[in-house]
């Protein structure tokens, strides 16, 4: 088993880990997505490890080089990137929302509210 | 990536919002550099704009309009988040043993698809920057999705707080403009932004079209561009800044980016191609990726650069 | 030109919806942009029917996008079973659109309608593209415009509430997305390429590669997710309880059912033929879970007074019934779950419509506040009725079938206790029902109830047209059944 080549993917999987665990812990809602973007960051981060060729160079075609690490990933991840965005975005506006609505941004004082409603 | 990791630990830690959030933009900007390292130049590229540049600003833009301390929490319901959790992570590191080890060149992944990018896109399409041959071309209609993606956020930010009658609008102008009075005030910042901010247009319109021969492309000048309006609206005036763009302006733009896309995709109907098939849009089948290439990725910059600025100012002023 | 467009019909049925969307936010008028979106969906149908036609015809249709041979290339692969779900998806956007026009411009404000009708396509776009699509990533950005659409649509209820249950939807999907997507990647680093059909051929060589193994974990889950099986159902009630009514009524009969034909794609046509599914237990993990959202949703309905919620919860358990026949893999059991997608986007669309009636009269969905509102809204609560005895499975409507389908394939495998469950389950339909039938019809109006009418006909009949269907796949199930078992052995017959 070679750990030196994991070892990694193993730490990718520990920020992903980090990551998932703040959104689903915490309460505020700001954090939960500050959670999310840390754990999508490093998916993105995990794809980009594997892109890597040993003794590979940036994918842009030039005289003499031989090794490319791979374009596939970086496209994917370029896309992801973008789709992460978009949905932090649309997840702050609707938290600006309901600060508005409910003058908190607390998930469980959320929850209180509700039960009322 | 140690340090990301600690990073990321902080930021669970941490209570003060504003804290939490820089250090978000943090976390992106090491992930660009390690993207740097990684051989993935483009993609440093966009999550240095995108990730640390436009999710930072938007997440400040929210506490803002929000309150910007986490209010202590009781650690009950953490526990079975923590199971989770690690549950969750051995089942991935359990994943990777039959992983290729790091940087392995014999690994699956780089003998199936991706050579042949590597191989034959320098003949059928004839750019230099595989990364951007791949995206726009041979995986045009993912990128087409990415650009409704973002163009669907714009629409759904404006949606959801664009209306002039949320209740604390007028308390959160005071506070934009306070911030306002302290740099305006600020002579360095506004003679190095006024110099700056031309720069940064230029630069946006050099990485639009370089984007063929070096990392870059339509959705890195896009955010490009509109940071330079953000810039401008940030140190100045927010109205001002608005004016020069107004909200009508903004959305056409966002409409004919992802309109030309798809257009330049039903354009190689008429001459017997498929949806996104650039080879037939000229005389020869290069020239056409080469027209085809550059027309979606000048749309991509359009609705980008659109999208971003109307997402910004919708936060800023909660308007139409 | 009719030629010249007929051979791109693979992407025209999601172009067309994509073209639509920005069309709506230039012209900026609200019925303008609802015309469109009218007449599109309506030009969707078509296609989509065209494309099943030619699907029985001829077999399986594929598209190069980009005219770039997969798998360097995207490709759109229609079989049986994604044409059914295009032309589901299609129709129940056919019948919502009319309603919507009434319904919406009551639910949202004036000047947010025409962007709502962009929102609409989107979502439709979204979910057309999920259903068409040969690659693995390309699922997951449709994926994920359907969802962001969806979030945003739900969010425009007047309700605040409607605001959390969009962001815990949000949560929670984009969970669901980043799963899926830790699986693609893992997918992708051990077999190297993103079409469907390749990652088929290239699997079996790959059956002892755990790697290959949490990757189904997490495409499962992810895809859990989004089809909302217990328990990872959590965000459904609120989001469809609180959104406004067309939009839970278009929703409810298409979100989930696009994510178990992706579910099903994933399972059976890519990791299919291989070993995978039955070593890994997933069968069973799939049946436990089925057995107790049938169980459980009926259950918490049976306590809803909030009926919106009440449907909600069935919704879940109708998802376990889809997915107890999607787990059998045995022929009948597929059919069986197919033709229930099928017959429960039509059954709950309609009973979604009937309540967006009845909130359109009432402005509330609490069973207490409907006493008595069959004699005020005659037509409506007939339709409920109707509606209803499609969830129980009486018989001649559509329900029946698929229940009947369902129990004949249990039977088949053996499998008792899931029998056991498809009958407690309609049992407890019978009483959720009830209760709501039992305070219009025979329970006085409360004191000062407003003097209300029927609803406007341009949401009746709409509204009419869906439950109607329903009871013709019912009476005729023929059709629905033939397609949804030639989907069936498609899908299980693995990639030819």
């Amino acid at each position: 088993m070679e750990f030196l080549g994991l070892i990694n993917y193993w730490i990718v999987i520990v920020l992903m880990m980090t990551g998932f665990y703040i959104v689903i812990a915490h309460d505020n809602l700001v954090k939960k997505i500050v959670g999310l973007n840390i754990f999508q960051v490093s998916v993105f981060v995990f794809y980009i490890t594997m892109a890597k060729v040993e003794g590979g160079t940036a994918p842009i075609l030039a005289e003499g080089i031989t090794t490319y690490s791979n374009p596939l990933p970086h496209v994917l991840i370029l896309t992801a990137i973008v789709v992460g965005v978009a949905t932090t975005a649309l997840g702050l506006a609707l938290v600006v929302r309901i600060r508005d609505a409910y003058g908190t941004i607390e998930d469980d004082e959320l929850e209180n509210q509700e039960g009322e409603s | 990536m140690g340090f990301m990791a600690v990073i990321g630990f902080a930021v669970a830690r941490l209570r003060n919002l504003f804290a939490v959030v820089m250090l978000t933009g943090i976390f992106s900007l090491t992930a660009a550099v390690l993207y740097v390292l990684l051989d993935a130049v483009d993609v440093a590229f966009t999550e240095a704009a995108v990730g640390a540049g436009i999710s930072t600003v938007l997440m400040l833009g929210t506490l803002a309009l929000t309150s910007s301390e986490e209010r202590v929490e009781s650690t009950g319901g953490s526990r079975w988040a923590l199971v989770l959790v690690v549950v969750t992570g051995a089942i991935l590191v359990y994943g990777t043993f039959d992983m290729p080890a790091f940087g392995d060149p014999t690994a699956a992944i780089h003998h199936h698809v991706a050579p042949y990018y590597l191989e034959k896109s320098g003949q059928e399409i004839g750019l230099p920057n595989v990364v951007t041959s791949v995206l726009a071309s041979y995986r045009g209609y993912d990128t087409l999705g990415e650009v409704f993606v973002i163009f669907t956020a714009a629409i759904g930010v404006l949606l959801i707080i664009g209306r002039p009658q949320f209740g604390r609008r007028r308390s959160h102008r005071m506070l934009v403009g306070e911030l306002h009075e302290s740099m305006r005030t600020n002579v360095i910042l506004r003679v190095v932004s006024k110099l700056l901010i031309p720069v940064i247009l230029l630069f946006a319109l050099y990485v639009q079209w370089h984007g063929d021969f070096g990392p870059g492309g339509g959705f890195q000048a896009g955010v490009i561009f509109a940071s330079g309006f953000i810039l401008y609206a940030l140190i100045f005036d927010i109205d001002t800044a608005r004016t020069m763009i107004p909200a009508r302006v903004t959305r056409i733009f966002l409409c004919l980016g992802v309109l030309l896309y798809t257009g330049v995709g039903i354009a190689g109907f008429f001459m017997g191609g498929n949806f996104l098939n650039y080879s037939v849009l000229a005389a020869t089948p290069v020239s056409g990726q080469h027209l085809g290439i550059l027309l979606v990725e000048f749309g991509v910059g359009l609705t980008v650069a659109a999208a971003m600025i109307s997402i910004f100012f919708t936060f800023a002023r909660q308007e139409h | 030109m009719a030629a010249l467009f007929s051979s791109h019909l693979p992407a025209l049925q999601v172009v067309l919806a994509l073209l639509a969307a920005p069309l709506c936010v230039m012209l900026r008028r609200p019925n303008a942009a609802w015309f469109i979106a009218t007449a599109v969906t309506w030009a969707l149908l078509a296609i989509a029917v065209v494309l099943l036609g030619r699907v029985l015809d001829i077999g399986t249709i594929t598209y190069a996008l980009g005219n770039w041979p997969a798998p360097w290339g995207i490709e759109y692969r229609i079989d049986l079973a994604n044409a059914f779900v295009l032309v589901l998806v299609t129709l129940i956007g056919s019948v919502v659109i009319p309603y919507a026009r009434a319904s919406i411009a009551a639910e949202v404000e004036e000047p947010r309608i025409y962007l709502f009708y962009c929102m609409y396509l989107l979502n439709l776009a979204g979910l057309l593209g999920i259903a068409i699509t040969g690659d693995v990533f390309n699922l997951f950005v449709f994926l994920e415009i359907s969802s962001l659409s969806s979030y945003v649509m739900i969010s425009l209820s007047r309700d605040r509430r409607a605001l959390v249950a969009a962001y815990r939807y949000l949560i929670m999907g984009t969970i669901g997305a980043t799963f899926y997507i830790i699986g693609v990647g893992m997918m992708y680093q051990v077999t190297g390429t993103l079409n469907m059909v390749n990652l088929a051929t290239l699997i079996p060589d790959l059956v002892d590669n755990r790697t290959v193994m949490v990757a189904l974990a997490f495409l499962s889950v992810g895809l859990c997710l989004k089809l909302a099986l217990f328990p990872l159902h959590m965000w459904l009630p609120n989001a469809y309880t609180y959104a406004p009514s067309a939009v839970s009524a278009f929703l409810a009969a298409t979100g989930t059912k696009v994510a178990v034909y992706a579910l099903a794609r994933i399972l059976f046509t890519v990791f299919g033929g291989s070993s995978l599914i039955d070593d890994f237990g997933l069968q069973e993990i799939l049946v436990t879970f089925a057995v107790l959202a049938m169980i459980g949703g009926s259950a918490v309905a049976v306590y809803e007074s909030n009926v919106k919620r009440l449907l909600a919860y069935s919704s879940v358990a109708q998802i376990g019934y889809m997915i107890l026949g999607l787990s059998m893999a045995s022929v009948i059991g597929m059919t069986a779950g197919l033709v229930h997608l099928f017959n429960h986007a039509l059954m709950k669309g309609g009973l979604f419509m009937v309540m967006g009636c009845v909130f359109f009269r009432l402005s509330s969905v609490q069973v207490e506040d409907m006493d008595g509102l069959a004699k005020r809204m005659p037509l409506t609560m007939a339709a409920f009725v109707a509606g209803g005895f499609g969830l129980i499975g009486m018989p001649l409507t559509a329900g029946f079938i698929s229940k009947w389908y369902l129990i004949q394939a249990a039977l088949e495998k053996g499998w008792w206790a899931a029998v056991a469950a498809i009958l407690i389950s309609s049992l407890l339909a019978v009483i959720y029902v009830w209760r709501v039938v039992e305070a219009a019809y025979f329970k006085p109006p409360p004191k000062g109830a407003a003097e209300v009418g029927e609803a406007p006909l341009s949401m009746l009949v709409p509204m009419w047209v869906m439950i109607g269907m329903s009871y013709y796949f019912g009476i005729d199930a023929t059709l629905t059944l033939d397609i949804a078992t030639g989907a069936a052995e498609t899908l299980l017959g693995g990639v030819q």
